[in-house]
């Protein structure tokens, strides 16, 4: 079971990453219009990167 | 900042984007479908009314916003702190049920202590962050000894993750950690939709109340400044140029001119107004400057005196209770005896074993489980007011949607409900050619209402207006000018000698030549009819009631068919009229958006008003249809009937799934596994049900 030792830290350390990509995306504002983006992707306009305001 | 109530696809966005673009001095310009506005960055010295203007010109119906919606941002921000709760509750819950899976397929003693422990490290912080909103919201209401949805899951949270390190410390078999992350997680996704629903609606309204601009022109010695209409006083002098609406009541120092009441009394035409006539705030100056000496400011109004009578109705109506709430009234209660029940219960057939009787009541409490209660009525007004706000309506109030379920009787407003409020010329085919291009030269300089339908209508069959000269507009009589040598008039019958007919009418007069009459109509709303049979095909009652002249009400009524209709009546006739309808056990649906509707507004069970409606007759109704068109209120009656008929049968899922799960949890059978299991499925379920509503016609 000494496995455990470092699958424990491993899973949790996975499980943050996960949170601060979350954290991130939330930070750049990607859920303020989750109706235009969906639509948007059916334009032929990109955007560069993500808005900034 | 502009409002766009009507982009609703790709092609939309683009076009709005690219069409700004191409104006001189804007930067960029960014849509937000889900809010339905356009955030447009410009040098100083663009106008946002002339951007506004430019897209309804392209074909996208658009006002000016006020930028300064402070508002806006502060719900904003409270959106994404309950979303950062709601990830970390994510996070904590998926870990947790990592080490919780591990211990449920076998691991045993030190193997299992360690888990908990780790478990425990992880839940607790998580916990003690991410369900603050309920601790907070269920300790105000143990404060005020009230019992609210919130008490129930608060304390279930605190005693699973309680109990949970107490049976940690003594290398106990059930720990409850996944299930206090999984309780917060579910039930911060349904307030977070909750809130994001209400975020919506409330700054669209806001939105509404930010079109109106508050401002009126003082004269003052040397000229006149711009100030806000709080800051007038009595008997300031003010002008109301043409096309405005009225800030003040007031008395006409000088100018004449024609006034629009219709917003106030109902009647679809222009009235004369001339030194020493009254006018009230809110009525529309159409053709000529006048300067009015202030009567009554702000607050003493005949448009706030209006208002008063609105908000003695108002309060009976506040006493709705949701279906949400009548739910935790039960629901409260009910558990917290349970678990009581259960602990006394076992204390005393174990003889006084505390821990294990603790241990049942805390499992009753957890897979009771408010989850499916909690997201049961958020995820389906979130999908039902979603799919309604596509279709350009805005539900204002949390139970809105309820109400209007029950409607089984629909009282319209005819003039700027049912009917443009606008008229409509007839008899554009009657005319000769010759004419109708003299017409059109005198109309187009126009604001008045009659000659702006002259204008429309020769424009719309290709017309270009004659070469005239010396056009002079006489406030309150007509158009006049020259027009090959020959004095050409269009205006009043007395004024160009002419017959008056019986009916809407403006006549010119071309020389020496007979004048002829232009006949107009009423032009009906788009989607008037399209309302009016769906709600009669909803199985509704439809009454038309209006301030307007008997003969027009009845043209209206007969071009839509309905039966039923009433016609010159006054704010508290109409009011009464409902309120007898709401007596003889009819739930009432009001449409209107004048002044003289409001208090009727407020009277009926649920009710709407188009965005054109005058603040007072928006603020208090609970939906707002924010496009022109007034189609999507069959659509609104159909998919609210849906709504309530889902949030039922989210409450019976409940219902069934704690019928099985209380007697198991009673019998002290319940597992943390058994827990995790009813409380994800359960909510799944619920939140299925609910998206229904979204992917079905």
């Amino acid at each position: 079971m000494n496995v455990l030792v470092f699958l424990i830290p491993t899973s949790i350390f996975l499980g943050l990453l996960g949170l601060v990509f979350f954290l991130w995306t939330m930070r750049s504002r990607q859920y303020d219009d989750p109706a235009g983006d969906a639509q948007r992707i059916l334009s032929g306009i990109y955007d560069d990167a993500p808005p900034e305001d | 900042m502009l409002s766009l109530p009507q982009v609703y696809c790709a092609a939309c966005i683009v076009g709005v984007e690219k069409g700004l673009t191409t104006q001189p001095g804007v930067r960029s310009a960014r849509v937000n479908l889900t809010l339905k506005r356009a955030t447009v960055e410009v040098d100083q010295d663009v106008e946002p009314e002339a951007l506004a203007d430019y897209l309804t010109g392209i074909g996208f119906e658009a006002y000016e916003l006020d930028a300064g919606a402070l508002m806006a941002t502060e719900t904003d921000k409270r959106s994404r702190e309950l979303l950062m709760r709601l990830g970390v509750a994510f996070f904590g819950m998926m870990n947790v049920m990592l080490l919780s899976v591990a211990v449920w397929s076998g691991a045993s003693d030190a193997t299992r202590d360690l888990f908990h422990w780790v478990s425990a490290g992880i839940a607790l912080p998580i916990v003690a962050f991410s369900a603050q909103p309920f601790f907070t919201s269920a300790w105000s209401a143990l404060r005020v000894k009230r019992l609210n949805m919130d008490v129930p899951i608060s304390l279930a949270i605190l005693l699973a993750a309680g109990m949970s390190v107490y049976e940690t410390m003594h290398s106990g078999e059930h720990a409850y950690f996944d299930a206090a992350l999984s309780l917060t997680f579910f039930l911060l996704a349904g307030r977070y939709l909750d809130h994001r629903t209400r975020a919506v609606a409330r700054s669209a309204a806001e939105e509404l109340a930010a079109l109106e601009v508050p401002r009126a022109h003082r004269i003052v010695e040397g000229g006149e400044e711009v100030v806000s209409v709080a800051d007038l006083a009595i008997g300031d002098v003010v002008r109301v140029t043409p096309g405005n609406r009225v800030p003040v009541d007031g008395m006409v120092e000088t100018g004449e001119s024609e006034v629009d009441r219709s917003f106030l009394t109902g009647e679809s035409l222009p009235i004369f107004a001339g030194p020493g006539d009254m006018l009230n705030a809110g009525e529309v100056n159409l053709t000529g400057p006048l300067t009015l000496r202030v009567a009554a400011a702000g607050k003493d109004t005949a448009l706030h005196r209006m208002a008063d009578l609105v908000a003695i109705a108002e309060t009976a109506r506040n006493k709705y209770t949701g279906l949400a709430d009548k739910a935790a009234a039960i629901y409260a209660p009910v558990v917290h005896l349970l678990a009581l029940g259960a602990f006394m219960a076992w204390l005393v057939i174990t003889g006084g074993d505390v821990r294990l009787a603790l241990n049942i009541a805390v499992a009753v409490l957890i897979i009771t489980c408010p989850c499916a209660l909690g997201l049961a009525v958020p995820a389906v007004t979130t999908a039902a007011s979603g799919r309604l706000f596509k279709k350009g309506m805005l539900l204002k109030s949390a139970t809105a949607m309820e109400r209007l379920a029950d409607v089984d009787h629909v009282v319209f407003d005819k003039t700027g409900t049912l009917t443009e409020g606008a008229p409509k010329l007839e008899n554009l085919g009657d005319h000769a050619e010759a004419d109708l291009v003299v017409a059109l030269g005198l109309a187009q300089g126009s604001a008045h209402p009659l000659a702006q339908a002259i204008a429309f209508a020769a424009r719309g069959e290709g017309l270009v207006p004659a070469a005239l000269t010396d056009v002079r507009e006489v406030p309150g009589h007509g158009i006049e000018a020259l027009w090959n040598g020959q004095q050409v008039r269009l205006g009043r019958a007395e004024w160009v000698g002419a017959h008056v007919l019986g009916r809407t009418a403006t006549y010119l007069k071309i020389g020496k030549r007979p004048a002829v009459a232009f006949t107009f109509t009423d032009a009906l709303r788009d989607g008037a009819k399209e309302a009016v049979t769906a709600q009669k095909a909803a199985g509704c009652g439809v009454t038309l009631i209006s301030g307007d002249a008997e003969e027009a009400v009845r043209d209206v009524a007969f071009r839509l068919g309905i039966d039923d209709f009433r016609a010159g009546m006054l704010p508290d006739g109409k009011v009464a009229e409902v309120e007898a309808l709401a007596a003889s056990g009819k739930r009432v649906l009001m449409v209107g958006d004048g002044l003289n509707d409001t208090a009727a507004l407020a009277a009926a069970h649920v009710s709407i008003s188009p965005a054109s409606a005058l603040e007072a007759a928006r603020v208090v109704s609970d939906i707002v249809l924010l496009g022109k068109s007034l189609a999507p209120l069959g659509d609104a009656l159909l998919t609210s009937r849906k709504a309530t008929r889902r949030i039922k049968e989210n409450f019976g899922i409940a219902a069934t799934y704690n019928a099985i799960a209380i007697p198991v949890a009673l019998l002290g059978f319940a597992t943390p596994l058994a827990a995790a299991l009813a409380m994800s499925a359960s909510s799944i379920m619920v939140t299925l049900n609910a998206l229904r509503l979204k992917v079905g016609k």
